[in-house]
Formats: structure tokens, sequence, C-alpha cells
């Protein structure tokens, strides 16, 4: 499992130049900003970098990868590790973090919790990690938690989810309840004309918080209806009641955050259903990514639309490189989610941060991170908030029959990450 | 609840409502009828169930894969020789299974048990092995998919019908086979009472193996049926498995009328409360239903007299 493939990996990753010169320009900013030329310049010793015992030496630096790579989960997380894994060895080609080359040592999770704790045990107490990359589901991610506050360690965690967390420990890549929620709900009432709403969702904390959210937004900042609002149980194959439900009530937005095996199951009976999403029924989704459409197929899911902080068809030239990049390390029939890119933007953002602070001691790194610029992300520009979660751009793509999304709307400005929004609680 | 609804829409609902409750009355027939002979006749509990089903699920999308590079013209029909595919591979490792786990463990129940987990382990494994984690789409044919649009509130689902279709059939086939077949007697026979129908010259041990083989190859059927309505990946069997048990269960293991009763209890409950009430809360009170006239009748529903 352990040690680095990084440099075996080099020869097939070749970077575009321009995206090579991008990143390079964009550290070197950032570090140009953030410390005193000298530093910047070149090597610091390993006394200076690392005065907490991190594995650190002078030419390497050792990171942890903690995903499930089996289980249930497996079919999720894999992009995720994919990211990190090109990230990885982008920075590597580059010279590494502070003149020091990443090494990884990757654990599997195993779709199982208590797992999950351990490994991060692991590979904070015996590997001495200056940082891991890792965990999907919130279930995983507050399993590690008292974990990571215990050892002082650094987790990057990149799935969009619920908010109702701040940790100085964790910094969360991808967007919290609200980023991804009230900015779909405005766009849908203006451009569409929505007044009413059917809420849906898997049972369990990240879809009922968020329609939490939504139901709120809806009637009380927004002043519309919510007509229904339904969970089910995770796994469950059976839609046709809900969706005589809806034909009766006929809302004009149907909300969905269904997970899983059961989202193949509801587009597909959806689409059966004759409720036509290219033409007639608006259907919103903040759980559908690229990956989901896979297994969902995209004939089933054509017309809707979703509202994520990333799609693989945007149109910039930072995407595209990193599309490619991915493509050529992993295979050309892969496909990116928002939450593989919210995992490749982990390591280049400790890397920025470690290069700000100059040292990898996490409460320097910690301290060092709010205000840390992520210039070329794929997604575009991204900055870390005091509260660790990242200023984003929050976009609302539609789902095109070939699995892929036309971007139709995109906020003007970045929207603040807020995991405690008061008022919606 | 439907104070602002006309008449002619509380009607077309109803209609539609009562389509829901009997597609959703035939999956749960389907699945759990290849279960039902396994478990009721042999007296194997099968965990595996659900695997053997996703690899029907899996036939049925490389047989979709193999039509549309070979034979693009025949694409709309190619689901039909995708289910009897489904059949043959699942009923054909089923023997092979029978063959190599489940004839040395016939008289310890539990390690049957046991054995069929780690034989579902194993498959999930191997799925993921040679289809990858990620779950895959199936394509169907432009013809399946969709619905029949009989009035603007009322449609039909193709898919529904065609589900309902092959459960029919299906449900006729193993119908025929166990009560007018010379086979089917020497099952009934040996479910009855084993050493007795050894005595009268019945292989019972090749009854078993072809038992367990039918059960399979019913399994892989609804799993080719299934890839219309939900998703095929490598644990989608377990999204099926606790219905099917519960099906089984409530129905009395040993009889397929059984198995058909409860079946349409427990899908019209399920799909009327779940209009009444939300998913979860429908599933909530159908369990405990269930466990409620479990514990009256423990043999379940419709029991059969047999001899231990």
């Amino acid at each position: 499992m352990s040690s680095a493939k990084s440099s075996g990996n080099r020869s097939g990753n070749l970077l575009i130049p321009t995206r090579r010169q991008l990143l390079a320009g964009t550290a070197a900013v950032s570090a140009a900003l953030a410390m005193p030329r000298r530093a910047s310049a070149q090597k610091l010793p390993t006394a200076q970098v690392n005065t907490t015992g991190l594995a650190v030496t002078d030419t390497e630096v050792t990171v942890g990868i903690l995903h499930s790579i089996t289980g249930t989960m497996a079919i999720s997380e894999t992009g995720s590790v994919e990211a990190e894994k090109l990230a990885i060895s982008q920075i590597n080609d580059q010279g590494g973090v502070l003149g020091r080359k990443i090494t990884f040592i990757q654990e599997d999770g195993a779709s199982d919790w208590p797992t999950f704790a351990e490994k991060a045990k692991k590979l904070l107490v015996e590997n001495k990690c200056a940082s891991v990359m890792g965990c999907w589901t919130s279930a995983s991610r507050k399993a590690v938690l008292p974990v990571f506050e215990q050892y002082n360690g650094l987790l990057y965690y990149p799935t969009f989810y619920e908010g109702l967390e701040e940790s100085h420990n964790v910094f969360y890549t991808g967007q919290e309840a609200t980023q991804q929620i009230l900015a779909g709900l405005n766009w849908v009432t203006k451009t569409k004309g929505a007044k009413s709403f059917y809420l849906l969702g898997s049972d369990y904390i990240w879809p009922r918080t968020s329609n939490k959210i939504a139901r709120i937004h809806i009637t009380k900042m927004l002043g519309l209806n919510v007509v229904g609002e339904e969970y089910f149980p995770l796994g469950s194959t059976e839609f046709n009641t809900v969706i005589n439900k809806i034909k009766l009530k006929k809302p004009d937005v149907i909300y969905a955050i269904i997970v899983g095996g059961s989202n193949v199951a509801f587009y597909k009976q959806l689409k059966a259903a004759g409720i036509d999403m290219v033409n007639k029924q608006t259907l919103l989704t903040i759980s559908v990514t690229e990956d989901e459409i896979r297994g969902i197929g995209g004939e089933n899911i054509e017309g809707a639309f979703a509202c994520m902080k990333y799609f693989q068809s945007l149109d910039n030239p930072a995407n595209k490189a990193f599309v490619a990049a991915f493509k050529k390390m992993w295979g050309e029939d892969k496909v990116i989610g928002d939450v593989t890119q919210a995992a490749y933007l982990g390591p280049w953002l400790w890397k920025f941060a470690c290069e700000k602070a100059g040292s990898f001691d996490v409460n320097k790194v910690v301290d060092a991170s709010p205000g840390i610029e992520f210039k070329n992300a794929p997604e575009g520009y991204v900055r870390i908030h005091e509260n660790h979660h990242l200023w984003s751009t929050t976009l609302v793509g539609r789902a095109r029959n070939d699995g892929q999304f036309d971007v139709v709307y995109k906020t003007p400005d970045l929207v603040e990450p807020n995991p405690f929004p008061k008022g919606y609680q | 609840m439907f104070g602002d609804y006309s008449f002619g829409d509380l009607m077309s609902i109803l209609a539609m409502q009562g389509f829901a409750g009997l597609i959703l009355f035939s999956v749960f027939v389907l699945m759990a009828l290849g279960l039902a002979i396994i478990f009721g006749q042999m007296g194997v509990i099968n965990m595996a169930h659900g695997e053997f089903m996703i690899l029907g699920a899996y036939m049925t999308y490389l047989t979709a894969h193999l039509f549309q590079n070979y034979v693009p013209a025949m694409f709309g029909i190619y689901f039909f020789v995708a289910i009897v595919i489904a059949f043959v591979a699942s009923g054909a490792l089923g023997l092979a299974v029978e063959w190599l786990l489940i004839r040395h463990l016939y008289r310890r129940p539990l390690d049957t048990l046991l054995a069929t987990w780690g034989l579902s382990l194993i498959m999930q494994q191997a799925f993921r092995s040679t289809f990858g984690a990620r779950e895959v789409g199936v394509d169907l044919p432009g013809w399946m998919m969709g619905s029949l649009h009989v009035s603007d509130s009322i449609d039909v689902q193709i898919n529904g019908l065609l589900v309902m279709g092959v459960t029919m059939v299906i449900t006729a086939a193993v119908a025929l086979v166990l009560f007018r077949s010379r086979w089917g007697l020497q099952v009934r026979a040996t479910v009855i009472n084993r050493t007795m129908s050894e005595a009268a010259g019945i292989d019972t041990r090749r009854i078993d193996r072809l038992t367990f083989g039918l059960g399979c190859g019913i399994a892989g059927i609804a799993g080719a049926a299934f890839t219309m309505i939900g998703s095929t990946g490598p644990t989608a069997g377990q999204q099926y498995i606790v219905d099917t048990f519960l099906v089984v269960v409530f129905g009395g293991a040993q009889s397929l009328l059984g198995t058909i009763a409860s079946a349409f209890t427990i899908s019209q409950s399920q799909s009327a409360l779940e209009f009444f009430l939300d998913g979860s809360m429908a599933k909530v009170i159908t369990l405990l239903f269930v466990i409620g006239v479990l514990m009256l009748r423990p043999q379940g529903l419709f029991a059969l007299k047999v001899r231990k």
C-alpha cells in the first residue's frame, strides 16, 4: 500500500506546458505575497520547517491518502484518490513543497467508519504524515475528526457536505450546504418563475440538513411554497409512488438529493413515467455529478439541472489542462465530477499554505491558510476563508444526453462559505 | 389533503397508484421466486441471491454491448436474448456452486448461511474486479423507455409493463414445471419426505442440484429485468436481498402461493402507505406489520405440512 509511485508516474504524466507555467506562476505569486523573498528562493533546513516531528526529511515529505477503495463507497471515492495522486505528481514535477518531494502513504477506509478512525490514527501517529487527503462521507469525517484533533493532524476533505462543522484541523475543499443550495434556488426562482417545490432525499444527514436549509430558504426568504418533502431509505429502488404524488401536486420544481444506487432507479423511473425534463418539468439536484450519470445513463437524466461548483465541461484553460492530465494519467474513459475536482485542490492548497508559512508545522500551516488563493484551480479562482471552507463560484449545469453538463448559470461573485447559517437552523 | 383536486385528477391518480402497486408486486414476485424455490424446497438460505441477480444484470449489460457492436440492427430485441443468457449464466453458476459448496452443507443450515454470505462477498469483489467499482449504465432500446400516454394525467410505464410481463411468464412457467412435470413431482416429493423419496428411487441429489440451479437462473432473469428500473453495480444486489427475504419468510417458506400472496400484501401496503406518508415511514410500518404477523404465525402466511 505504502510508498510513493510518484516518480514512476512522472513519465506518464506529462503536463501541457501552459498548465505548468500557469501553476508555477500561481505558486510564485502566492509565495511572493506571503513571505520574505529569501524564503521562497530556496530550501530551508529541515530543523526549521519541521519542529513537531513530522515525517519530513531533507528531500521528502510524507502525506497520507485515506479513502475507501473497497466496499460500497469505493464507487465514489476512487475519483478522489485519482485526483489527489495527480495533484501530488504534478507538484513533484514542479519541485515539490519547500524543496521536498511529496511521497504518499495510502490507506483504505474500506467504507467502514471505525476503520477510517483507526487508519487516520496510524497515518498520524505511526507515519507522522504532514497532512492527510481523505474521507468522503460525512460519517467517515465525523469518525476521524476526534483523531485529527487529538493528534493535531491536518485533513483536506473534498466532498460537498451539510456544513455545521468547523475544525482547526480540517480544510473543506468542497462546498458546504448553503453555498450549493441558495444560489441554485435563487436562480431557478428567477429564470423559471418557480413558485412551488417538491423536496426529495435519501434518508440520512446530508439530504435532510440540505432540504431543511432549502425549505427555510424557499418559504421564509423567497416566500414560495414547498408542496412536499420525502425521504427514502438508502438503496431504495421504488419511486413510482412518489412520482405519482409529484404528478398530482404538479410542483414547478422537483428538488432531488437522492444518492447512490437509488439515484439510478429514481431517474429511470422518472423517465419511464413520462416526466419530460427536457421540455416541461424542471428538476434541480445537488447530488448528481458526471460520475453518477455514468450509472444513471445520460438519456435518463437529460434536461435535469444540477447545482455544483464544478463541471467537467467548464471552459477555461486551467480546466482543460486538468482534464487532459487526468485522462492521461487514469484513462480516456474517465469522467470528473465535482468532488474529484475538489479533491484535486487539497494537495495544492496545502502546498501553498506550507510555502506561505515556510514550515510544515500543522499550527503554522493552519495559521497561514486563510487568504490562500488558488487562481488557476480547474473550477476557477478559490480562496480559503477564515472558517476553513473555500470561497468559490456556484454553477448551475444542465445535463446533456452524453452525460456532460452545459453550464447555464454562474454566480457573478464568489459565494462566501457559511457553515453555520443563521436563520437556517 | 385532496381538497384541491378534481374528481378526474383523483381517479387517474388512483389508477396510476394501482398500477404502481402492481409493478412493485411484480418486482417482489420476480425477486423472491428464485429464493422461494431454493429456500422453500431445499431449506438452504442463499445469501448470495442478490449477487446472482446482479450477475444476470451484468449479462444484460454485456449482451447490450455485443449487440451494439456487432448487430446494431437487432438492438431493439436484444433484451429478450439477454434474459435467456442471464438465465443460463446464473443457472450454470448455481449448478457449479451447488456442486462445490452447498451439497457438502445440506444438514447444516447455519453453515449454508455463512457459506453463501461468503460467496456473496466473493461475487461482489469479482464484479468489482471485472466491471469496475462504478455502476454501469445499461442501454435500453428506445421503445422500452418512456410511457404510453393514455390521458393527460395517466401514463403507463413501458418498463413496468415489461417487468409485469416477464413476471407472469416466469411464474406461470415455474408453476407449470413444479406442478405438471415429472421433475416437479420429484421436487415436491423430496421436500415432503426426503428419505421416502430416495427409497422410491428418486435421485434427490440430482433434484437438489437442478433446483438450486433453477432458483439461481430465475434470480438471473430478475436481475436482467431490473436493469430497466434499477442500478447495476457490484453491490446493487444488497438493495434487493432484505425485501426478498421479507417476502419469502412472510409468505411461508415452502409455498409458491404464499410467496405470491405475501408479495401482493407487502407491495400494496407499501405503495398505499407511501402515498399517504413517505418512503421511509411506509417502510417502517410495513416492517412492523410483517413482524406482528410473524409473531402470531411464525410459519408465515401459508405453510405446508412437512415431515422433518
